[in-house]
């Protein structure tokens, strides 16, 4: 019996435990993704027989005889469905990976689930846009500004692979038919120390389609981190493809690879594995006393660990002032410890990369990344390649959120590759995510500081520990970061960090959306809230009186590096936003019996990382008259796509949707450091406009002495106009020009949160009743996105502040390895928030923008916790505030 | 997911065909969410048709098949009221969303045996009893006692949940409902019923711990004897102890619930 799937029948029938994902994939229906696998995420929503239903945890085999409609099938053959050209119109997503199953949810809907999308949509996770732009979609709220005469800079335009992602054509990182294609599977490690003795491969070999097992024995000797950076001495050097030591549960022990996915799960099971098995340290304070296990006690020198029989990675002690004489000259002093959890990024794709040997043997990678150029240098090291024999590139990518700053597939991949000469695919399962891949570095921060009566701050003193678990990647980059704008945004003479990274035998830590500055911040912000309180003075007054100011340095105790300055400053705008938005009524209905408060915090971040951060950019006129962009950055729903088809599209005088990008591919430009520290506007961007500039000088002197200006499609001359069909016919080769960008100087964005809420004492329960959020990212280039960046990134912060922590039991396994324990925001968690922008120009960033992507993430938590405590009286200090935690807190008193 | 030990699907499947290695499978969406090494073989009881709810004098009995969805939109007894009050909140006291509903099961519900399982808290709360199926013959079991601990139930080898019984008498009395959860219509971490039966009152605790607790007042006990019950009936090691919630929280929600219950029901 066959399965009808949007019309067509297949009659191959489903295997016996196929779940009906896999089934349509399978038979190339690409838009059905995968984000869980357990039915928690709607990202394969699909219709059986004209019912809604989740296909991962549906039998394929119940299918047979059925219709099933997929997002490929939904609309009518000659356009769009209504639902599809709504999330068009509202842009209901960012990177897209949920937007088929948000689609095929919402075209499911009747009138009583619609007027109650909390509770409808409860089994749909948006982790990119905080579910506004979402219910903007459902509800046929247009935001997207149609593409029109005049500047598309400062227009709300939509994302150019809009088309494809609600049609679920657009082709993420496994959206593809490679044939011969093989399955990679790997055993981790049951233990959290141990070391690898013997590996018995025998019976695992013997499984029916088992193509190779990869040991220690096969991996290079070289040691390299995970974490991507430009230079790759930023991070230590303690990781092999795979080693014969493991140091968390979840490592990497061996590889299978097979012609099934199934038969590769079977092989790793037959593995037989002797571990020695060795004493393990999972908290970092206790990692640091004497006596303790050391993590990486084997290596010595050259791995670029600070005190490895310590188990400190990398630390920071510094002094400016003196913080002593600043603590006797205050008229108050607050002190206090603070903690924040291991958080996951949960990016509904999951890691992953389909690699293989192109027709020159050229090694390739296909995976979810957001640093292609960077990923490609570290395997050329690791495999002493030459790099033009490595290319790397990327689908669209399924969300980042700083988790795709890292090499995690790539390398095993490679191997993989390397030893079958065959197309090898690993894709990890969301359980993986949670103990395989990385989390947001935890922190324990403890904070002293004074003011004078006035509210002058005297001093400000932190101890840092970051738990940067087993491997070092990004643990000192993410400390030092840390450190930094979280105090240097504040002009106080006296500042003193002593700042540890810290190993343990846990999951690595790595980069995460703010890099660091959240978790200080947390510590920074309620600090300074708790110093006004004791003065009696409002927390805006008191922020004023100590912000820094344009012209005055950036200072925080250490060597950073010297490029950072404030090119614009609406700070100041930011906090007068958040005072008049505190200044108004309480106009939302309290319960009787619940406690009201509000809170602010700011936040800075520079827009780039220390050190540079380079791209490469180039512009060709097209022979039908278009442009197209060759750009290295990657696209994963931060929407600078979008932003360089403005910025060419303004420079070349013509419109965005004569702009083709390609991008994310080794292939397209020289290099680009990667699409993280927020730089795909402020770096990417600068490089685009270079070359779009470039080209219109080019194009000007090409159409000869009468030239007067680039148009939509010609280019006007003193008298007549000339194509630019006909102009790109005239040249003898492609019209081409290139820009570059190396990432510095950098200026400073800004970031104000401020809350309303209520909360039960009886239960816990906590509400927010208003959000306001004020930022400061220079020149707007398009309102819409940005917006989106901010509300997504105060949703995703709010998942850490009120929901969000991955757990660890006392064998150091993660215990919270899926969506069901790991709660991320829903509709139904997210209050509306909203977005002012302060209006200054940049005189650095691209037509006067800065970064605006990571930043307003981490303002949010201490801003909760500010509220928390006007409301109940009572200072939170440790990260998430569930509700179970503000109940028992409230007991405490 | 994919289960890709399984390499046989028998269906219709029937009693007395379980041998190690099968699995019961009704909708599926609590089999298909996790890896079952262990599983090589797939009964499905969803092909057998059975009615999903069937009313009559005695009261109503729900196939274990029976969906999620049909149960909700069940209209076919009106004049059972407390069922219909207790049947919509239930439903939507899931975790999942409606999009499961139309796969999940009742019967699943209660076999996953989860201290969350609605389906457990409305079929306990209504008195529901259930039939069991096993090689060597049938056996009734109230539903209190069917779920056992945290994922455990009462069914040995071989044995299934054919379906459960709602005695006419349990389903006419006044109710109340109170869910409590770390998040808006997030998983359950207490979900307390009360249930007038003639003068009396039958309270059900679940969710807050590791298995259905249900107290039974012949007449409507003032608060301080409501305290007293739940203090003595559920020890503190029932609590669950788990990330949907502290167990000193669940205990506290308990209490409260359960009073507010008593006050709503009282009178």
């Amino acid at each position: 019996m066959s399965v009808r799937i949007n019309g067509t029948d297949h009659e191959q029938p489903p295997r016996p435990g196929q779940c009906l994902r896999t089934y349509l994939r399978q038979e190339g229906c690409f838009g059905v993704k995968k984000g869980c696998d357990t039915g928690d995420c709607g990202a394969c929503t699909v219709h059986v027989d004209g019912r809604p239903v989740h296909s991962c945890v549906y039998p394929a085999f119940r299918a047979q005889g059925r219709q099933v409609t997929t997002i490929e099938g939904l609309a009518p053959p000659d356009g769009l469905h209504p639902v599809q050209q709504r999330f068009l119109d509202a842009q209901g997503f960012q990177c897209g990976f949920c937007t088929a199953g948000m689609i095929m949810t919402t075209a499911a809907l009747d009138g009583t689930r619609r007027a109650d999308l909390p509770r409808a949509l409860k089994g749909n996770l948006c982790r990119c846009t905080g579910y506004r732009a979402v219910a903007d979609a459902i509800n046929g709220v247009r935001t997207v500004e149609e593409p029109g005469a005049g500047p598309a800079i400062g227009a709300g335009l939509g994302a150019p692979a809009g088309p494809q992602i609600v049609t679920g054509t657009a082709r993420y990182t496994f959206d593809v038919d490679v044939p011969g294609l093989t399955h990679l599977k790997v055993l981790r490690s049951p233990h959290a120390h141990a070391r690898i003795t013997a590996v018995d491969t025998a019976e695992a070999l013997a499984v029916p389609g088992v193509l190779a097992v990869l040991t220690h024995e096969d991996a290079p000797s070289r040691y390299f981190s995970t974490a991507r950076h430009e230079h790759p001495t930023e991070d230590p050097a303690d990781t092999r493809v795979l080693d014969d030591v493991v140091r968390h549960v979840g490592q990497r022990v061996a590889a299978v690879v097979a012609e099934t996915e199934a038969a590769a799960e079977e092989g790793c099971r037959r593995l037989r594995v002797a571990y020695e098995i060795r004493p393990a340290v999972l908290d970092p304070e206790a990692a640091m006393r004497p006596g303790a296990p050391a993590v990486h006690g084997d290596k010595v020198t050259g791995h670029r660990i600070a005190r490895a029989a310590d188990n400190v990675v990398g630390e920071l002690h510094a002094e400016l002032g003196d913080v002593e004489e600043g603590f006797a000259g205050a008229d108050v002093v607050y002190e206090q410890t603070f903690r924040t959890p291991r958080v996951q990024h949960a990016a509904l794709e999951t890691h992953g990369a389909i690699g293989w040997l192109d027709e020159g043997g050229r090694l390739t990678l296909r995976t979810s990344s957001q640093t292609p150029f960077l990923t490609r240098r570290a395997l050329a090291e690791l495999f002493e390649l030459e790099l033009d024999q490595v290319r790397v590139l990327t689908g669209r990518v399924g969300g980042g959120f700083g988790g795709k700053q890292e090499m995690l597939v790539e390398d095993l991949v490679a191997l993989a590759v390397r030893r079958t000469g065959r197309p090898v695919k690993l894709e990890y399962t969301r359980a993986e995510q949670f103990t395989a891949a990385t989390t947001r570095h935890p922190f324990t921060v403890r904070m002293k500081a004074g003011a004078r009566r006035d509210g002058t701050l005297t001093a400000l003193s932190l101890r840092v520990v970051s738990d940067t678990g087993a491997y070092g990647n990004h643990g000192p980059a993410v400390m030092y970061h840390a450190c930094h704008e979280s105090i240097a945004v504040y002009r106080c003479a006296s500042k003193k960090v002593d700042a540890y990274a810290v190993y343990t035998n846990t999951v690595p830590s790595g980069a995460f959306r703010g890099y660091g500055l959240g978790q200080v911040s947390f510590a920074v912000e309620s600090v300074l809230d708790e110093l006004a309180r004791r003065l009696g003075l409002d927390p805006v007054l008191l922020r004023e009186r100590n912000i820094v100011r344009p012209g005055e340095p950036l200072a925080a105790p250490g060597d950073h590096a010297d490029d950072l300055i404030i090119a614009s400053y609406g700070l100041d705008q930011c906090l007068d936003a958040v005072r008049s938005a505190a200044a108004e009524p309480v106009t939302q209905p309290v319960p009787d019996g619940w406690q009201v408060g509000e809170g602010m915090a700011l936040a800075m971040i520079a827009a780039g990382p220390p050190g540079g951060h380079f791209a490469d950019a180039a512009i060709t006129l097209l022979p039908d008259g278009r442009y197209e962009i060759a750009v290295g950055t990657t696209e994963f729903g931060n929407g600078s796509t979008t932003v360089h088809a403005q910025l060419a599209a303004d420079t070349l005088g013509t419109t965005p949707d004569r702009i083709l990008v390609r991008q994310s591919d080794t292939d397209v430009v020289a290099h680009d450091t990667g699409a993280f520290a927020s730089t795909g506007v402020v770096v990417a961007g600068q490089a685009v406009l270079h070359a779009a500039r470039a080209l219109r000088e080019r194009l000007l002197v090409l159409a000869g002495p009468g030239a007067v200006r680039l148009g939509v499609d010609a280019v006007t001359l003193q008298q007549g106009r000339l194509s630019l069909k006909d102009l790109a016919a005239s040249a003898r080769e492609p019209v081409r020009a290139e820009g570059h960008w190396t990432g510095t100087p950098r200026s400073v964005a800004f970031n104000v949160q401020w809350f309303r809420v209520a909360v039960d004492p009886g239960t816990g329960e906590l509400r927010i009743l208003r959000s306001v959020h004020s930022a400061d990212a220079g020149t707007v280039l398009n309102p819409l996105q940005t917006r989106g960046q901010i509300e997504g990134g105060v949703a995703q912060a709010l998942g850490a502040t009120l929901a969000e922590h991955v757990d660890i039991d006392a064998e150091g396994r993660v215990t919270t390895a899926g969506f069901r324990q790991y709660h991320l925001p829903t509709l139904a968690d997210v209050p509306p928030t909203e977005v002012v922008f302060a209006r200054t120009e940049d005189a650095i960033g691209p037509l006067g923008a800065k970064s605006m992507s990571e930043s307003p993430f981490n303002p949010v938590a201490p801003a909760l916790a500010n509220a928390l405590r006007d409301a109940t009286g009572v200072r939170f200090t440790e990260l998430p505030f569930t509700r179970d935690r503000i109940w028992q807190r409230l007991q405490a008193g | 997911m994919d289960l890709h030990t399984v390499v046989e699907v028998v269906s219709p499947a029937a009693v007395g065909q379980w041998r190690p290695g099968d699995a019961w499978l009704a909708g599926g969406t609590a089999l298909f969410a996790e890896p079952q090494t262990d599983v090589t073989r797939l009964l499905d009881l969803v092909a057998a048709g059975w009615t999903p709810i069937t009313v009559s004098g005695h009261g109503l009995e729900i196939a274990a098949t029976c969906t999620v969805a049909d149960l909700a939109g069940y209209e076919g007894a009106g004049h059972f009221t407390a069922f219909h009050e207790l049947a919509t909140a239930c439903c939507r006291a899931f975790l999942a969303s409606f999009k499961i509903w139309n796969v999940a099961t009742v019967g699943g519900n209660l076999c996953a045996a989860l201290p969350a399982g609605p389906m457990i808290a409305l079929t306990a709360a209504l008195d529901g009893e259930c039939l069991i199926l096993g090689p060597t013959g049938e056996r009734r079991l109230s539903v209190a006692r069917f779920v056992t601990g945290d994922g455990a139930t009462a069914l040995t080898a071989g044995e299934l949940l054919r379906s459960i019984t709602l005695p006419a008498a349990a389903l006419t009395g006044r109710t109340a409902f109170r869910q409590g959860s770390l998040f808006a219509h997030g998983r359950s971490a207490v979900l307390l019923i009360g249930r007038r039966a003639g003068a009396g009152l039958v309270l059900t605790v679940t969710a807050a711990t590791v298995r259905p607790f249900q107290l039974r007042f012949a007449e409507v006990p003032d608060a301080g004897e409501l305290a007293a019950a739940v203090r003595e009936t559920i020890p503190d090691d029932a609590y669950v102890d788990d990330v949907h919630g502290l167990p000193a929280w669940r205990r506290h929600l308990t209490a409260r619930y359960a009073e507010e219950i008593r006050a709503e029901l009282a009178g």
